[in-house]
């Protein structure tokens, strides 16, 4: 240890590192604090340090007593931010006040009134000596040796195919975490006369229900049942779709012959880059807008792509109507619905 | 009787410390841990944050877990959130809504779990860039720099997982996304995402799933790799910046105890403070605006978090190639931007140590750190990188940017196509101008001294600038510069005549090497310098005046 | 949640309210009814398309039949005009992409007339009465439920607005009067989809605006809300103010005392 009271650093000699050979220049003279010299500077200090942590303790019971006392139902107007909780802020307020002051005064404490002359502290070589490490290698080699591990071919071969199957079964048990995909992303709950209800309010829809320009974000009549049944909402990620009706003249393409009611197009909802749900649809341009990605597509051509990064065209379900009128679809999707997948074709 | 009293032995010597010694025969390496010198300077602070928000994160999260409930189950909300009373949802984002309302400083401990979540990761990507720009990643410090590396993966993994857990439009959004990226991986996506979902999305089981690894998992792999990555800081010691008093062989600065501990401690509380104090303050991830997530629903300006940002811009700007071989498709559209760009620029980063030692051929130790301006090419070639993350990111916020500027969505995605290809190589020619321009800049500093700003009018009409010349500390700073020559040529006939096989791949490296340090300022020599000081006294005299 | 206070923005919102609820009041009196094309007087009828040949004839058609500078009016009905005027969409300042809302340029009495000269043309959605945009008795819960159904996808669910494609974009609500909402829904502004009265109720229209007015208090139970345009301004929050103050801090601790 070199309290640099000396002009030459340690690892330097004659003002050269003798490691890196730069130049070295020695620790320049230590200027006073004015706690150093000032006993009347020091209780400054002192006094300043005790009152961060004073003002913290008091902080942190005001923080208890605001918890108890505070209503956590009632906001507070607060000028820049608007109506907060009144228990949250005074709470959060006490307590981060109180844990910040602590960490203040234990800086300033440090900096004003402990020692602030640096010193110099010796680094160990990282690499070990020779002898050291030629008695590491000696020890490896009669250990080797010893076990025989290079002798006894077969132990080490089939121990270490032993080695490289265990961890194997571990992966192997974690088959039953989820069933085989089959034909789960090929299908949806639509099939042929299976109406077309409004999501979140479940009603039928009558095709004059729709103006030309109207959007209405749809899904099957039976979800409802399904979703009771199986109590989850997977049916819903593949079946929800968007009704748009577009005037017949301008519907330049469509992705079957008679899929549309009356320029009423149904499309699914699920965008085929990631699945993102969209319904961003521009009535004037007719374009699909996806809000994670900017997959746009054109629905009065066909769902085809218009720009972003979604590769396939937004599947589209042949609708029609019912004897009573109602919208209901002529089948499931022709193609998978959603995301690209390996096996997808 | 024995005549010894049982307070003896702890009287001589400190009570705890002789308990503990007595027991752990710790004296010796506790007194020489506690003597430790660490430096002084506010980059180095930059770690410390990122590991004081690691543990305000545990302690935080751990308060979370008491009320959380990572189940999927749908139940009907019932707490005091008025407009959704009623409404069908998962348990866990019922849950989170009564941490948020119903909970007394629930809010602000979710707040403070967000928050701190978003520090770790902002402190620990520019700690990196500390790391990096210094030059501290080098031998002996690789095996830690990959450790860094991991450590920053598995806190974007971390924090991506703790922002899906609370089953909101927002978060279900995301694992929408995640799912079908996973879907895409060819072979064996479409099983991976079935087994890891447990079915189709959004199933039963992800979330109870994801709690596990992200209360269990990922925490106990990123505490013992903190935990060594510490270990590694205290056994190798901290580097330092070159400067008065500093070698390749001290380390200069202040002891553990007390003035780091004071110090290091007294930061952890401030860390702490100003997260809460912005938990107090400032909103995060309102969850209650999002809804319960249901596939059917979206909302516009869906993003991630701003540390999965710029793999979700990567996403955004990816041109949209699918191909199909055999009946198979591949996502080119999905598998570049999130598998294997993300996996260059996450290998490349482990391994720059030794691609840097390669190309350089220095493989010396270092404890004495480059100031960024010494190391051009590295610099340039960071800045190089982060500026193509920054395109990366700024992909990821286009609909943002669109609505707050009132800009097209479209043509500010086209650009970035572009950009994201221009930008990283204009900013290494800029960045590696001006890294060259300061090392003459100081190279002129320390031969002519500072530019004093006071200007003086010499007696024939001429005015001259007084220059100043450079303290012994800041000299010490700026000849803190090692000046490397590029590696020879390899010889293509040894000494014995017999043709190097090397050769090749050596002229190789020898071209990268002059690439390297092509240009570099060198700093002024011994005699230089002492020529210049001796000039500058003469010329300070009589000399320079006087000569015109 | 009772609030002590509220924000300045809903003052004006309030005078909004009250001066559209004013104007409508006018209107409806001016008239004798809610002014459905038949019911409205002839004079009104005249003095709109006055106005209309005037300033709004040149786009589209001096019989509102449309012209390449702008669509047919025949049919879009007196909330079509009420909403594009009366937020001063219309008449457009320039060729753009998309109408800017401002000031409006015509009075209210103006846009009554306006109104009834283009309902007159076809018939198409009246302007809604105050009873029907009256939201005391609306289902909050049923009106989120459907603002993230069908809103939130463009306006996003803090009703803040987003991108659409273009340089289009759908605009903040923050500012929106329950009127002016129900007009747009019925009348499918710009590119806006139309969403009919069979598919949303009016009840269910009353619930969603309802909401909206929700959002508009912009409680923000957790402290300031950053614009709420989501995790992006607090990722640069964290950077800027966060790590900026620690950093500072840090220069701080590294500097030497005095």
């Amino acid at each position: 240890m070199n309290e640099l009271t000396s002009n030459e650093p340690i690892g330097s000699k004659d003002g050269i590192d003798v490691v890196s050979g730069l130049p070295v220049y020695p620790l320049g003279h230590h200027e006073p604090r004015r706690a150093d010299i000032d006993p009347r500077a020091a209780k400054r200090a002192e006094r300043q340090v005790a009152l961060m942590f004073a003002v913290s303790a008091l902080s942190i019971v005001g923080a208890i007593i605001a918890y108890i006392k505070v209503p956590n139902t009632t906001l507070i107007y607060v000028p820049p931010f608007g109506p907060v909780n009144a228990n949250h802020l005074s709470v959060g307020l006490l307590f981060g006040l109180g844990i910040f002051l602590i960490g203040t005064g234990a800086i300033h404490w440090a900096k004003k009134l402990m020692p602030d002359v640096e010193v110099s502290e010796e680094r160990h070589t990282y690499t070990s000596s020779p002898e050291d490490k030629a008695a590491f290698g000696q020890v490896i080699r009669e250990g080797k040796e010893a076990s025989g591990f290079g002798e006894y071919k077969l132990i080490r071969r089939t121990l270490l195919g032993a080695m490289a199957l265990f961890p194997l079964p571990l992966i192997v048990f974690l088959r039953d975490l989820g069933p085989m995909p089959g034909t789960k992303l090929r299908e949806t709950i639509w099939e042929k006369d299976v109406a077309l209800v409004t999501d979140a309010t479940y009603r039928k829809i009558r095709p004059e229900d729709i103006p030309v320009g109207g959007l209405v974000n749809a899904v099957p009549a039976n979800l409802l049942a399904v979703e009771e049944e199986e109590g989850n909402l997977n049916q819903r990620g593949k079946a929800s779709i968007i009704l748009v009706r577009i005037d017949p003249a301008n519907i330049v393409s469509q992705q079957g012959e008679g899929w549309d009611y009356q320029g009423i197009l149904a499309y699914s909802k699920i965008c085929t880059h990631v699945g993102c749900p969209i319904s961003l649809y521009q009535q004037r341009t007719h374009h699909l807008l996806c809000p994670c990605h900017q997959s746009t597509f054109d629905l009065s051509d066909s769902g085809n792509v218009v720009f972003g990064p979604a590769a396939r065209r937004m599947p589209q379900l042949p609708i029609t109507v019912d004897a009573e009128g109602y919208l209901v679809a002529q089948s499931d999707f022709h193609e998978p619905i959603g995301p690209s997948f390996w096996e997808r074709g | 009787m024995s005549t010894v009293t049982p307070t003896d032995t702890t009287a001589t010597s400190g009570g705890a410390a002789s308990w503990v010694d007595d027991r752990l025969h710790a004296s010796g390496g506790l007194s020489k841990l506690l003597k430790k010198v660490f430096p002084d300077h506010w980059s180095f602070m930059l770690g410390e944050v990122a590991l004081y928000s690691f543990i305000i994160l545990l302690l935080s999260g751990t308060y979370l877990t008491l009320w959380f409930k990572p189940s999927m189950t749908e139940v009907i909300y019932n707490g005091s959130y008025m407009p959704l009373k009623g409404i069908k949802m998962s348990e866990a984002y019922a849950s989170t809504l009564d941490i948020s309302f119903d909970v007394r400083a629930g809010l602000l401990m979710r707040q403070i779990h967000h928050w701190a979540a978003l520090f770790f990761l902002a402190a620990m990507s520019v700690h990196l860039m500390r790391v990096f720009f210094t030059g501290a990643f080098r031998k002996p410090r690789e095996m830690n720099w990959v450790i860094g590396t991991v450590l920053l993966t598995l806190g974007i993994l971390e924090g991506f997982a703790g922002y899906s857990l609370p089953d909101d439009l927002l978060s279900g959004t995301g694992l929408r996304i995640a799912q079908g990226i996973m879907q895409a991986i060819p072979l064996v996506g479409t099983y991976l995402a079935m087994f890891l979902f447990g079915g189709e999305f959004p199933g039963n089981d992800f979330i109870s799933r994801l709690y596990s690894v992200h209360i269990l998992l990922i925490p106990g792999i990123l505490l013992a790799l903190v935990t060594v990555h510490l270990i590694m800081v205290f056994y190798q010691k901290h580097t330092q910046f070159p400067g008065a008093g500093r070698t390749e062989s001290n380390v200069v600065g202040f002891r553990l105890y007390p003035i780091y501990m004071a110090k290091a401690g007294g930061f952890f509380f401030i860390v702490f403070g100003v997260t809460t104090l912005i938990s107090a303050l400032v909103a995060i991830n309102p969850i209650w605006l999002y809804g319960p997530y249901t596939p059917s629903q979206v909302t516009a300006g869906s993003q991630p978090d701003w540390y999965m940002g710029w793999l979700d811009g990567a996403v955004r700007i990816m041109p949209n190639w699918e191909t199909n071989v055999l009946g198979h498709t591949i996502s080119w559209n999905l598998l570049v931007p999130a598998l294997v760009i993300p996996g260059i620029m996450f290998t490349s980063m482990g391994l720059y140590p030794w691609i840097e030692a390669w190309v350089s051929g220095d493989k010396r130790e270092h404890n004495l750190l480059d100031r960024p301006r010494n190391a051009a090419t590295r610099t340039s070639l960071g800045a190089m990188a982060l500026s193509f993350y920054m395109m990366l990111w700024f992909s990821g916020d286009n609909d943002i940017i669109a609505t707050a500027f009132h800009l097209s969505i479209n043509q500010i995605t086209l650009a970035l196509r572009v950009l994201i290809f221009v930008v990283p190589p204009v900013v290494f020619i800029i960045t590696k101008r001006i890294c060259l321009g300061l090392q003459r800049k100081d190279r002129e500093t320390l031969l002519h001294g500072y530019e004093s700003g006071q200007v003086l009018r010499l007696p024939h009409g001429e005015f001259i600038e007084i220059h100043k010349p450079v303290s012994l500390e800041e000299k010490a700073v700026l000849m803190g510069k090692a000046d490397i020559a590029p590696l020879p040529a390899p010889l293509a006939i040894d000494a014995n005549g017999v043709a190097n096989p090397k050769a090749k791949a050596g002229a190789i490296r020898t071209r990268m090497s002059a690439w390297f340090y092509a240009d570099n300022v060198a700093a002024p020599t011994a005699l230089e310098l002492a020529e210049a000081e001796e000039h500058a006294l003469h010329g300070a005299s009589h000399g320079e005046i006087s000569s015109h | 949640m009772a609030i002590s206070r509220r924000h300045p923005a809903a003052l004006f919102a309030v005078l909004f309210v009250a001066l559209g609820t004013t104007g409508a009041a006018y209107a409806a009196v001016s008239t004798g009814t809610a002014p459905q094309a038949a019911a409205t007087s002839s004079t009104q009828v005249d003095e709109g398309k006055q106005l209309f040949l005037e300033g709004c004839s040149s786009c589209h058609g001096v019989a509102a039949q449309g012209s390449s500078d702008g669509p047919s009016l025949i049919g879009v009905g007196a909330a079509a005009v009420d909403f594009q005027v009366g937020s001063g969409r219309m008449p457009l300042a320039g060729p753009a992409i998309q109408a800017v809302d401002k000031p409006p340029v015509y009075t209210e009495e103006e846009i009554a007339s306006l109104a009834a000269y283009v309902a007159s043309l076809g018939a198409g959605p009246a302007i809604p009465s105050d009873e029907m945009v009256d939201t005391s008795n609306a289902d909050l819960v049923l009106g989120g439920e459907l603002f993230r159904t069908n809103c939130s996808q463009c306006h996003n669910v803090a009703g803040r607005g987003g991108a659409l494609s273009n340089g289009r974009w759908a605009p903040n609500l923050m500012a929106a009067d329950p009127k002016e909402i129900y007009e747009a829904m019925i009348t499918g502004p710009q590119n806006m989809p139309v969403f009919s009265d069979k598919t949303i109720t009016p009840e269910e229209k009353k619930d969603i605006i309802r909401y909206i007015e929700e959002l508009q208090k912009s409680e923000n139970p957790g402290g300031a809300d950053l614009g709420r345009f989501g995790p992006v301004t607090e990722g640069v929050f964290i950077f800027i103010v966060g790590l900026g103050i620690l950093i500072v801090i840090s220069v701080w601790i590294g500097a030497k005392a005095r």
